[in-house]
């Protein structure tokens, strides 16, 4: 699968949190705060892959599969074809196979179902090799 | 004394919303991310819930009024409102939610109807519950670490 850009500056962690709910993005983001990642939020699809159309780059991408205006699936899609190569996991509260298998099909690494908690993040991060 | 005996109630307040089956383990996890950094996390993410959910509860309310239920409509802003709900540790309010979703399933509009008066009252309940949690908090005033029995 894809394999992370690595962060531009030094050795911190960069993620990007897509998602509409606001409360999630604050406890992902405060989460990741707390593993020592730096973090942005998008409130949508589209939201990422303007970030990215931009220039900025993330290690990880914490992509909802459902949003509106663009969602995950979609976002993810596009975030692939335009070469993005960091870490992309989907989460989601959907837990029917062939939906996550949809979602795993648009280009993820991973996916974990959410709320995220501490010991899932940690799970990702030494999936991904960024921790011993 | 009169701290320790706040701080006695507190305990005590928190340990009932557990109990009567109003919040879950995700409530902990959230109390687990609060920190010196952000010493009223917890409340922060349950101010917000519940100032952005409104906007969901209405939107179902809304649709509810119509003559023809667009199902798949209604199982998408509760889809919506469940993962909120699930995020804070509400557990009463989720389960209602999971069964508003099989009325939708379903195509029963009376069982969807019905389901989301009482999701109302819980929502109300807990919100009720939680600001006179955090009130005793914001008495007792801080703890030096929170170590919550899990």
């Amino acid at each position: 699968m894809a394999t992370s850009n690595g962060s531009s500056t030094g050795t911190k962690i960069t993620a990007l949190v897509v998602d509409d709910d606001r409360v999630i993005n604050a406890i992902h983001c405060k989460l990741l705060n707390k593993l020592g990642i730096e973090n942005h939020v998008a409130a949508n699809g589209k939201e990422a892959v303007d970030l990215h159309c931009s220039g900025k780059k993330f290690d990880l991408i914490l992509m909802d599969r459902d949003m509106p205006i663009m969602n995950g699936i979609e976002a993810t899609r596009e975030l692939r074809a335009m070469g993005v190569r960091s870490i992309i996991v989907g989460v989601s509260t959907r837990s029917i196979k062939q939906e996550i298998q949809e979602f795993m099909d648009s280009g993820l690494d991973d996916y974990q179902e959410k709320p995220l908690t501490s010991s899932k993040v940690i799970s990702i991060l030494h999936k991904i090799n960024f921790v011993d | 004394m009169e701290r320790t005996q706040l701080r006695r109630q507190v305990a005590l307040t928190r340990q009932s919303l557990f109990d009567q089956g109003f919040l879950d383990e995700q409530f902990i996890q959230l109390e687990d991310l609060q920190d010196d950094a952000n010493p009223n996390f917890v409340e922060e993410v349950v101010t917000l819930y519940y100032r952005d959910s409104a906007r969901l509860i209405t939107n179902i309310e809304k649709a509810l009024e119509k003559n023809s239920l667009d199902f798949n409509k209604l199982d998408g802003f509760m889809h919506q409102f469940k993962g909120s709900s699930s995020s804070i540790g509400a557990k009463k309010v989720k389960a209602e939610c999971t069964l508003f979703r099989e009325y939708c399933r379903a195509g029963n509009g009376e069982g969807c109807t019905r389901t989301f008066q009482q999701i109302k009252k819980e929502y109300a309940t807990l919100k009720r519950k939680l600001e006179a949690y955090f009130q005793v908090v914001r008495q007792a005033g801080p703890a030096e670490t929170a170590c919550w029995p899990k």
